[in-house]
């Protein structure tokens, strides 16, 4: 599947004139992304600029001032309670540090979901929970430890494999790859990549890896001067014109990343030439 | 295709449809195989019987949506056949359904949900032997913490000029000048209730004028000091914990010790001075508040008026046990103040092991106040106090 052809999908989350206010400081102000179906979108922007804002604001954790804030098509302000819970089927978040419920097990996080939406059989449930944590990555052993007992990359992968329990088309990733190591983040990109191609996931990715950057996302927004001032795929952004897209795009760093990129897609290309 | 699954729409009802009369089995699945029918694709699945044939069709060709719990049960009925050594085949309406069944297939891996319970009696012998462990190592940690405070106050006595205002100054607020109303009101409800109570029994001997001596004794002795360091204990001594061990799980502590600060200078001293000179005060106030009460509770209940009341405290030489009050809340201080600021020393990193010292900062310096106050008892008595 080439990256072209997710580009038409209908819009799954549609965002118009977001503004949201923490006393006097206003976070976003008139902010408009649109998210479509199939894609992986990659949210930059510097820190404090409001990406985990916008997230919460998006799943309803954070009430915006103003802004009308369309998941598939339904405005999520005009929804009751039932509703809304509903809705909430419809996607999984992994947070930032996987916030996996530590009185539970991986297997049991995984588990919550089923319980709380489903009545199904035990032995149901114990195969669900085992299929999507090999689904993840992790080894069977993984299962019946307690959260304080994995590693960071493990615990992402456990907050992915409970963020996708009941097969929810949306995922919201905030900063999935931070704090990990090259190899595990580069391992998790991957994962990402085949999930979304095998379960068709649309990905909402809020990234400071720039790495990550280049390999998974389809599109890219940057969130700037408190709007998104600029959506486009890599190539797009690395000549736009704005201060800071061209600062974070073009610097040291990003070129790095860049050539990264371009090498491995010129061994690819010689591979399966 | 799983977008639809979220405008609400309900389900449709998915159906297994067997074909046995060929050479081949067959199996036509049809409807949606999500996870909202899970109850009936179990039955569905579980309806499967391998029969005479040796090759089976699973043909998706009529299914409407298929999630990965679906493509499990297929899945599953896959698994069955293979046992029976019947050889599966799929036929597939769409790539996207070829690789969740894959995927699905790929993932299967049995694993445990819970850790392996262990024997009741190993973990019991197992868990006496953790606490035994616990309670010495505890026991040497809080000794070695100790000796680190006494030489820390003592420095601090020969170079005054190190000493830190400003921490102490906000502690002396914090811990004593915010717990006034709640010492006083207390106080003074209890004093209200050592007269309510004890005059009904002393009109039994027509004494009811002895409430006063009571409420006094009461108060002076015992159950100032007491109330004042039980508030304290529960204010403050669980706030030390929390406040210094959130420093140690967000690595402060350390970052104190890097920039050659000494974390008992700056966390602990300052808690431990404020807490030993705010509550003998408290314990002071405590015991006007308790008289207070006592005095109008007579005054409702008895018509004692305030003149009397104040008579009678005079004739009784109450300075004595003013004294063994204070003396006794200096220690009280000591010991509520070194286990907040221990326990908050030894957190480790966690967010139970946090809650678990704050509880049992609070729970060791009430026990310890009362032991205390028990060993005070009996050692004035023997001193003939
Ligand atoms: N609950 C809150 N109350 C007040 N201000 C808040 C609150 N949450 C966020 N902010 C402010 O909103 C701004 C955006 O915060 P946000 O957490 O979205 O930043 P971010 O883009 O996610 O940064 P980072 O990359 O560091 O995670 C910050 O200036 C922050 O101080
Ligand atoms: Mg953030």
């Amino acid at each position: 599947m080439g990256k072209g052809d997710r580009q038409s999908g209908e819009a799954v989350i549609r965002v118009r004139g977001l503004v949201n206010r923490f006393g006097a400081q206003t976070v976003h102000d008139g902010l408009d992304l649109d998210l479509h179906a199939g894609e992986i979108l990659g949210v930059v922007g510097g820190s404090g600029s409001g990406k985990s804002v916008l997230l919460k604001s998006i799943i309803g954790l954070n009430r915006p001032a103003a802004g009308r804030i369309e998941i598939f098509g339904r405005d999520q302000a005009q929804l009751s309670d039932a509703e809304a819970k509903a809705a909430r089927r419809s996607w999984g978040v992994l947070f930032q540090e996987g916030a996996l419920f530590s009185s539970l097990t991986v297997a049991q996080n995984v588990q919550v979901p089923l319980r709380e939406y489903f009545s199904l059989s035990q032995e149901l449930m114990d195969e669900i929970a085992a299929y999507k944590i090999a689904m993840v990555g992790l080894d069977a052993d993984a299962a019946p430890k307690y959260p304080a007992a994995l590693s960071g990359g493990m615990k992402r992968r456990a907050g992915l494999a409970r963020a996708l329990a009941l097969d929810p088309p949306l995922v919201f990733l905030d900063e999935p790859t931070a704090g990990l190591d090259p190899i595990s983040a580069a391992a998790f990109d991957q994962l990402i990549m085949g999930l979304r191609d095998t379960l068709g996931l649309t990905v909402f990715l809020v990234t400071h890896d720039l790495d990550s950057l280049f390999t998974v996302c389809d599109r890219i927004a940057v969130l700037a001067d408190r709007k998104i001032v600029t959506t486009g795929t890599i190539d797009e952004l690395l000549h736009c014109d704005h201060p800071w897209v061209k600062e974070y795009f073009r610097g040291p760093r990003s070129r790095a990343a860049l050539a990264a990129r371009t090498a491995q897609a010129g061994q690819n290309g010689r591979r399966e030439g | 295709m799983a977008t639809r699954a979220m405008t609400g729409e309900r389900p449709e009802e998915p159906r297994l449809e067997i074909d046995a009369a060929g050479a081949r089995l067959r199996l036509l699945a049809r409807g949606d195989w999500v996870i909202d029918s899970a109850d009936r694709l179990e039955r569905l699945a579980g309806a499967v019987r391998p029969l005479t044939q040796t090759r089976a069709e699973i043909d998706l060709a009529g299914l409407r949506r298929l999630d990965t719990v679906g493509a499990w049960l297929l899945y599953r009925i896959e698994r069955a056949l293979a046992a029976a050594d019947i050889a599966v085949d799929y036929h597939y309406r769409t790539d996207t359904q070829r690789r969740i069944v894959e995927q699905v297939r790929a993932s299967d891996s049995a694993c445990a949900i819970e850790p392996p319970e262990e024997h009741i009696l190993l973990t019991l012998i197992e868990d006496i032997g953790v606490a035994t462990v616990r309670i010495v190592t505890d026991f040497g940690a809080l000794l070695a913490f100790l000796g680190n405070v006494f030489l820390r106050i003592g420095r601090s006595i020969l170079h005054p000029s190190r000493i830190r205002l400003t921490p102490l100054v906000h502690q002396i607020e914090v811990v004593g000048f915010r717990a006034i109303p709640i010492v006083g009101l207390l106080s003074f409800l209890i004093g209200a209730v050592v007269v309510n109570q004890g005059a009904v029994q002393l009109r039994k001997f027509g004494a009811e004028i002895l409430v006063t001596d009571l409420v006094s004794f009461g108060f002076l002795r015992e159950l100032g000091g007491f109330l004042a360091a039980i508030i304290l204990a529960g204010r403050s001594g669980s706030a030390f914990a929390a406040e210094i061990g959130s420093m140690v799980m967000r690595e402060e502590v350390d970052a104190l010790k890097t920039l050659g600060i000494n974390p008992i200078d700056v966390l602990v001293l300052p808690r431990l001075v404020a807490m030993v000179l705010v509550l003998p005060l408290l314990t002071f106030f405590s015991d006007i508040m308790g008289l207070l009460g006592g005095a109008i509770m007579a005054w409702l209940q008895l018509g004692l008026t305030v003149d009397q009341f104040i008579n009678r405290l005079a004739e009784m030489s109450l300075l004595r046990e003013l004294y063994i009050g204070l003396i006794k809340s200096l220690f009280f201080a000591g010991v509520i103040a070194i286990s907040g600021c221990f326990q908050g020393m030894t957190v480790e990193g966690t967010a139970e092991s946090l809650g678990r010292n704050t509880t049992a900062a609070v729970v060791e310096s009430i026990f310890l106040v009362i032991v205390l106050d028990a060993f005070f008892a009996v050692f004035f008595t023997t001193i003939g106090w």
